[in-house]
């Protein structure tokens, strides 16, 4: 059980995903998550060993580093990809539901259910539309937010992203202001900025989604507002035509029926 | 032998549960296994030696240690973890029971094998009340072993061989605490889900 897992659960979402939405997850998978577990992990590694303090009073180091980082960044990092991850979910379960309806549909024997095989209803890809386009809309909401949530904790945590070399402690029980030494700061500040940047590619990418999404949504609806059935008295000449032309054939065919009938 | 055992049961129960046990095994694999796996595992890695007492007296250390954490935070976990899923099995087991006896007579005799009615009713509730068992009685452990949710930065040890009360300093405290309440919310969210589905499942069927 690890990240792969969570590769199988949202890549079954990916089917049902707009091209931006496929960009997006590919975004997570490799440039974060994969070099969450394969770099910033070993980065991270021995941050509490060679978080070094100077001076010899035990329990002052344990105590400067708690004071200093309430939460690992890697610990943060993959909370916030779990979270980001999970409104994903919302999309597989309605979908799953979806199915669950139209293989119950098919057992029962329904006429109006339009597929040969049960397994024509597991690789069916459905199209964002209706109920599936809000909880799509809302699931990347609520990805918008938790990214932006977890950055403002972060940068609020940490004073900005940069990590320093040295900071000064003088929490209980070190006797005096101390000088404490974060072990690999450079490099844990270049991982921080790229997972940071990342991070803004992954909301530039959930915003223009979001907007695509809309865009399609009010493009549908003003094509059915523009539909002559709802504007009765807008026609064109070349309908207005068409349905004079109906209206004499349907005429001349009652006459026949007429005749027909006499 | 190692979560993607676990991961595999839970996937098997996931074919014969409702909707609400579904929402319940995606929080579980999500939020609880994953979390643990991807995060709160580190965190414990090194507890013991990064914990510090302001003392060179040796096994002064080790007994403090041991006094104050007779099992560690994170074994607990693993524990729950492990106890709470377990109870589906007996779903698991009850639908190829009746799966055979199918086979065994050669003729059709339930309406289908997964389908929650009967005897499978009485296992899956009875699932479902061992599960929140489970969930309420290691909670109530963590908060008797631990005298709460919170993980001090400093604890008073004067157990032989320390000459005295000592300061002992316990390493991550505050990120230990963050995980230690994530862990609690996620118990009482599944406690809140086991609870709907049983409610759920008791009124469905009444009105049948």
């Amino acid at each position: 059980m690890d990240w792969g897992a969570l590769h199988t659960i949202l890549g079954g979402v990916n089917k049902h995903s707009t091209s931006i939405g496929k960009i997006w997850l590919t975004v997570l998978f490799i440039f974060r998550i994969m070099i969450l577990v394969v770099a910033a992990e070993r980065v991270w590694g021995d941050e509490q060993d060679d978080f070094v303090c100077n001076t010899l009073q035990p329990g002052c180091k344990n105590v400067c580093y708690d004071h200093f980082f309430p939460i690992s960044h890697i610990r943060l990092w993959a909370l916030q990809l779990i979270f980001v991850s999970t409104p994903a979910l919302l999309v597989a379960m309605h979908v799953a539901y979806w199915r669950h309806e139209k293989k119950r549909q098919f057992r029962k024997g329904d006429q109006k259910c339009e597929y040969k095989d049960i397994e024509e209803i597991r690789k069916q890809r459905f199209h964002i539309e209706g109920s599936l386009w809000w909880t799509y809309t809302s699931s990347i909401f609520f990805r918008l937010v938790f990214e932006a949530v977890f950055m403002y904790a972060f940068y609020f945590m940490y004073d900005g992203f940069r990590m320093p070399r040295l900071m000064k402690c003088n929490a209980w029980p070190c006797p005096n202001t101390v000088d404490c030494f974060v072990s690999r700061p450079t490099e844990k500040t270049v991982f921080t900025i790229f997972m940071i940047a990342v991070s803004s590619i992954c909301i530039l990418l959930n915003v223009a989604e979001l907007c695509y999404l809309l865009t399609k949504f009010f493009l549908r609806r003003s094509k059915k507002t523009g539909n002559p059935k709802h504007h009765p008295n807008h026609e064109t000449k070349e309908e207005t035509k068409q349905n004079e032309m109906n209206e004499l054939i349907s005429d001349s065919c009652q006459n026949t029926v007429i005749g027909f009938s006499s | 032998m190692s979560w993607g055992f676990l991961r595999d049961l839970l996937s098997g129960v996931n074919k014969y549960s409702t909707g609400i046990g579904r929402i319940w095994v995606a929080v579980v694999f999500i939020f609880r296994l994953l979390v643990y796996i991807a995060a709160a595992e580190n965190i414990w890695k090194y507890e013991h030696d990064e914990f510090e007492c302001n003392i060179k007296q040796p096994g002064c250390e080790n007994v403090c240690f041991d006094h104050f954490f007779p099992v560690s935070h994170i074994r607990l976990w693993a524990l729950q973890l492990i106890m709470v899923s377990t109870p589906s099995l007996l779903v698991v087991f009850h639908v190829a029971y009746r799966e055979n006896r199918e086979k065994h007579h050669n003729q059709k005799l339930y309406k289908s094998p997964g389908e929650i009615d009967g005897g499978l009713l009485c296992t899956y509730l009875i699932s479902l009340i061992l599960k929140t068992g489970f969930e309420i009685v290691f909670l109530v452990l963590f908060y008797k072993l631990y005298n709460g949710f919170k993980v001090p930065r400093l604890v008073k040890c004067d157990i032989r061989p320390c000459p005295n009360t000592v300061d002992c300093y316990i390493s991550k405290p505050t990120e230990k605490m963050i995980f230690i309440c994530f862990l609690v919310a996620t118990s009482c969210l599944c406690i809140v889900l086991n609870l709907s589905e049983l409610s759920y499942l008791i009124f469905k069927h009444s009105i049948k």
